[in-house]
């Protein structure tokens, strides 16, 4: 998994970013998402408290950050799928806070989770046809109306093949998804949330127990969706990963943001070499934690 | 008794009119859990809301029959409401354990004293039912092939049961089939998911327990007619744990299993009550007394649902592939 | 004519049909004399009294009324039955009332029916004076009902634990203070018998519904115990002696082996049933519906062992009250009290301070944080569940000596439980010892306004209000609730 092997990211990141100050809470020229003052606490425990934090329309911005830094859980925050305590943040210049987790999806932001959420016993393609918007044949009584549907229905499916196709799923259309192996089933669960059709997808760990080979087309798709306008916001751990494909990069430690920049200000941030990059992959959060306390 | 009696009367039970009313309510229980993952223990609170809906309308009000349905009919969807608003948002286990309970304080309610201006407290309520028996239309008289007969009057009944089971039965085709029943069986498999996609999985929670606990009432209302004497303590939760075996036996999640299920388990529970007394009575059991066949019952039922659930999960119709994918 | 015979025809098949437990479990078989006898002016039944039957000068049977005012003889058969109500067991508050029926009545029984009898109350002093028809109400069940016993099982089906009787004080302050006692009494036993449901969901995400089942096993084996002849006779030779005549009293060595068999049967279940179960990786809805399957087992075992009648610990079946300062008390009573507050610290100082305790609820608070901090869950919920079995079996004791013994008593008290249990927060071990509490008080202060009846009721309101409000319950934190 060489940076190399990801096509142009970098040149063309620096282009997509042009203008951006590499240092934390920085404004972006086109921000799509804008946090402020979001806060979550467990009990005493403070998960998340980012003070500001914007996202670049049409780049894939990565957020990293050692175990129990709060990554997943200001995911969870922004997608709607957790209360905060405190903070504002909209999106596509809407608010969405205090907004319920389907509806932010409505509003284009579309999430997927980091155990993968595949409707086991629904079939590929009835995985797909869920996620498609706006169906009539949804609410109940319009169910009994099957010529309302039927049209729209057979549109979808001709979507949802198309997208199927490019991720090569196609032949497994009438399997149900819990016979596809974890690899296929998080290419599925990105591709039923291209369904919603999502102006930003929000990826929780994609690449978190696939195998290798899987990874290079997941990554082709990652980058794809960019280069079509449509934003990627994705949490990972594995850093060659996220250094070839990023525009940008946010680097949270114990619920803070601590570090902000292209995959090259980050590799020569002092705060993230000493405190993540430097360690071992598997145990950077104590250099991490011990780094933030200092200042 | 010989084994003939014994089996056209195991025949007759199965496919009687309470088999018939047994299949309705399993028909909701299966919106509700089969469908929808929903974990309703008081399906037998509908029941008794739907039952007492004829009854009190009739009996106590002197509205007519078909009113007394349509209110039957509304207090399961309030029931429904009361119940769902506050529990659906939660985990799946306080939605158990408050339907159990609320189809408990439900019994307490109508059974208690201040109650029985309407209800009829502990003595129920009874002859509501006149105006259904008198637009029988059947000749007079019993009817049936062989042993196996019924009277016009039961055959009225069921005739109207067994209706409106296919009627519930084309309804639930027909959803399950529609991208709305798509959107069910989705937040059966993962609510987070579907939520994440845009679906409001409350609303839609929310639209499977009112319309499972229609049938709920609806069969609720046809046992009142069945027995046209009504008492609160007739809706014990039992009736709810029946229906689950029923309702597993069948096959969760398919659309003939809450059928199935019950006319199988009523054969059965007929074969094994009547083989029961006639062994009983010729004394071949000596150390069993009759009285003991209707808790040896109860106690086979469980036995047979734990059977069931670690051995046919997938019941007699299901199909055992998509149930063991199930890991949640 | 003819659609009365044949609504009378359809309903008795109906009913023998069509309500598959309750028509067969309750029947009793064969004829019997039953009847409740309450207060004059409320629901609350009269403990204590005596009645005696007797078919031509011969004693056929005789019953006490229980906690709820119920009695029932069983009869050989159908005749003419002459039944007396004992007026030197009536309370002194009370007389018998003599108009029209008084004491003593003759009835005519069929073949396999249960008859109604009731005898009336006045306050004491009154006897003569008001007078509605005391056979009114015995209207003797006709046909239908008959066959479908078991919704027309009068007291005997109450379908609710009744609480704790209380004591009549005067005026509304002793009435305050009694209730108090009698919820605090009825809260403890409450409390007791849900810790162990509490940390069996925390430590095994579990709805146990067989919970209220293992409360019931715990009653009846002491109650079988206690009736066997060799404690009895274990007992003889220490009887008088201070001290060593209690510790071999048949009935605390009942207790202390009606609790050993409790945990005994957790264990079991926990050895042969859960975790297999858990290792076959069984959904955790499969593993509700297979409790229910436990229960309806248990439950109905219980019933073909023991019987469908109410019974009272022989040992402790009417006492005298005695009074400290405004509060009247039972001595029974008093012991359960006492003990059942020893219980619950020793329980909390064992959760607060050992280490199986610590570990407890270590895994109950987040089983894999506790999993990959090195305890053993595996044997952490063993002791959980023999924890939990023997408590349940305590409380069950408990509630058999407070109230009387029968085979649903743990199933009417599972819902209580289960509204503690979410009252206090569910998993959480303080919080079932705070929710029984506050359900055993709000159970009994409801009486205070409303029927006694209702008294279920309002528990069972304030946990669906508490899951409205706050569903992680009192003790409980916010995120479990997820």
């Amino acid at each position: 998994m060489s940076s190399d092997a990801t096509p142009g990211a970098p040149e063309a990141g620096q282009d997509r970013m042009a203008g951006t100050a590499p240092e934390t809470g920085s404004a972006k020229t086109d921000p799509i998402l804008k946090a402020d003052g979001i806060r979550r606490s467990f009990g005493g425990l403070t998960a998340v408290d980012v003070e500001h934090l914007e996202v670049q329309r049409s780049t894939i911005t990565a957020l990293i950050g050692p175990n129990g830094a709060g990554k997943s859980t200001l995911f969870n925050l922004l997608t709607g799928f957790d209360r905060a305590d405190a903070g504002e943040w909209s999106f596509q210049g809407r608010r969405i806070d205090r907004m319920a987790g389907h509806k932010v999806a409505r509003q284009g932001m579309v999430r997927t989770f980091q155990l993968t959420k595949a409707l086991t016993r629904l079939t590929v393609l009835e995985n797909m046809l869920l996620a498609a918007p706006g169906q009539r044949g949804e609410r109940f009584l319009g169910a009994f109306g099957r010529w309302l549907w039927t049209g729209q229905e057979a549109a979808n499916r001709e979507r949802a093949m198309e997208l199927l196709a490019r991720f090569k799923l196609d032949a497994k259309k009438d399997d149900i998804a819990g016979s596809l192996s974890g690899g296929q089933r998080k290419l599925l669960e990105m591709a039923r949330s291209l369904m919603v059709e999502p102006s930003m997808v929000m990826l929780d760990e994609p690449m978190a127990g696939v195998n290798p080979a899987l990874v290079q087309s997941l990554l082709e798709h990652i980058t794809a969706l960019r280069d079509e306008g449509t934003t990627v916001l994705f949490v990972e751990h594995d850093m060659d990963v996220i250094m070839g494909i990023s525009d940008w990069i946010v680097v949270m430690a114990q619920g803070r943001v601590i570090a902000e920049g292209r995959p090259a200000d980050i590799r020569s941030n002092e705060h993230v070499i000493d405190a993540y990059l430097g360690a071992h992959h598997d145990e950077p959060g104590q250099g991490a934690q011990q780094k933030e306390e200092g200042p | 008794m010989d084994t003939m009696t014994i089996l056209s009367l195991s025949v007759e039970t199965a496919i009687g009119p309470v088999a018939a009313i047994y299949v309705l309510a399993a028909i909701g229980l299966n919106m509700h859990f089969g469908y929808t993952g929903l974990l309703n223990f008081g399906q037998v609170g509908f029941m008794l809301v739907g039952a007492y809906g004829v009854a009190v309308s009739v009996a106590t009000f002197g509205l007519p029959l078909w009113m007394g349905f349509l209110v039957s009919l509304a207090c399961s969807v309030v029931l429904a409401l009361v119940l769902g608003i506050p529990t659906l948002r939660l985990r799946s286990d306080y939605l158990a354990i408050s339907t159990i309970a609320v189809a408990e304080v439900l019994r307490l309610v109508y059974r208690a004293e201040f109650a029985r201006p309407v209800t009829g407290g502990v003595y129920g309520r009874q002859s509501f039912a006149d105006a259904f028996y008198d637009a029988n239309p059947l000749p007079e008289g019993s009817l049936g092939v062989g042993r196996v007969d019924f009277s016009s009057d039961e055959l009225w009944l069921m005739l109207v049961c067994w209706l409106l089971v296919a009627a519930g039965l084309a309804m639930m085709a027909l959803l399950m089939n529609s991208p709305w029943g798509r959107v069910i069986k989705g937040i059966r498999e993962d609510e987070d998911a579907v939520r994440s996609l845009g679906k409001d999985a409350f609303t839609y929670k929310l639209q499977s327990l009112v319309f499972g606990g229609v049938f709920g009432g609806l069969a609720g209302a046809m046992i009142a007619l069945n027995q046209q004497n009504i008492t609160p303590d007739q809706f014990m939760p039992q009736v709810t744990f029946y229906l689950w075996a029923m309702l597993l036996l069948g096959g969760v999640g398919t659309i003939w299993g809450p059928v199935i299920g019950p006319v199988i388990m009523w054969f059965m529970l007929t074969l094994f009550d009547e083989t029961l007394r006639g062994m009983a009575s010729t004394g071949v059991l000596p150390f069993l007394a009759t009285s003991d066949s209707g808790p040896l019952r109860h106690a086979l039922v469980g036995v047979g649902l734990m059977l069931l659930i670690v051995y046919r999960p997938q019941g007699l119709v299901g199909n055992r592939k998509e149930m063991l994918v199930n890991v949640k | 004519m003819r659609t009365r015979l044949v609504t009378v025809l359809l309903a008795l098949i109906a009913a023998t049909l069509a309500i598959p437990g309750t028509a067969a479990a309750d029947t009793q078989g064969g004829a019997s004399l039953f009847g409740q006898i309450r207060q004059p002016d409320s629901d609350e039944g009269v403990e204590g009294i005596d009645i005696t039957v007797s078919q031509d000068g011969e004693q056929i049977g005789e019953a006490t009324t229980d906690s709820d005012g119920n009695w029932e003889v069983e009869l050989p058969g159908a005749g003419t039955y002459h039944v007396v109500l004992d007026e030197e067991s009536v309370p002194e508050d009370y007389d018998a009332m003599q108009v029209p029926a008084g004491p003593e009545r003759d009835v005519e029984v069929r073949e396999d029916q249960r008859f109604a009898v009731v005898f009336q109350l006045v306050p004491a002093g009154q006897g003569q004076a008001s007078a509605s028809p005391s056979e009114s109400e015995s209207a003797e069940e006709d046909e239908e009902s008959q066959q479908d016993s078991g919704s027309a099982g009068g007291g005997e089906e109450e379908g609710a634990i009744e609480a704790p009787e209380a004591a009549s004080g005067s005026g509304m302050f002793g009435q305050v203070v009694s209730l108090v006692v009698a919820g605090l009494l009825f809260g403890l036993i409450i409390a007791i018998s849900s810790v162990g449901l509490s940390l069996i969901f925390g430590t095994t995400r579990l709805i146990n519904f067989a919970h209220g089942d293992m409360v019931t096993f715990g009653a009846i084996m002491a109650m079988i115990f206690s009736g066997t002849s060799t404690l009895a006779a274990l007992h003889a030779p220490f009887e008088g002696i201070p001290g060593l005549g209690f510790a071999t009293n048949p009935f605390v060595v009942a207790t202390v082996l009606a609790v050993v068999c409790g945990g005994l049967l957790g264990w079991l279940m926990e050895r042969f049933l859960w975790r297999p179960l858990r290792r076959r990786n069984v959904a955790m809805i499969q593993m509700f519906i297979v409790s229910i399957g436990f229960a309806l087992l248990l439950r109905h075992v219980l019933l073909v062992v023991f019987d469908a009648n109410r019974r009272k610990y022989v040992q402790f079946r009417i006492q005298d009250m005695i009074e400290i300062g405004p509060i009247a008390i039972t001595p029974r009573d008093l012991g359960i009290l006492v003990l059942s507050i020893v219980v619950l610290v020793l329980v909390a100082s064992m959760l607060q301070f050992t280490r199986i305790g610590k570990a407890m609820r270590a895994v109950s608070d987040n089983r894999d944080l506790a999993e990959s901090s090195g305890i053993d869950v595996a044997r952490v919920t063993v002791y959980v569940w023999v924890l939990g079995g023997s408590l349940s079996a305590l409380g069950g004791v408990f509630l058999g000596l407070n109230q009387s013994v029968y085979w649903q008593m743990g199933f009417h008290l599972l819902l209580l439980m289960f509204a503690a249990v979410i009252l206090g927060g569910l998993g959480t071990a303080y919080g079932a010892m705070v929710g029984g509490l506050a359900i055993g008080l709000v159970a009994q202060l409801s009486t205070l306004w409303f029927s006694s009846q209702l008294m279920n009721v309002w528990a069972l309101l304030i946990m669906i209000v508490v899951l409205l409000f706050r569903p992680q319950g009192i003790l409980g934190r916010r995120e479990r609730v997820g």
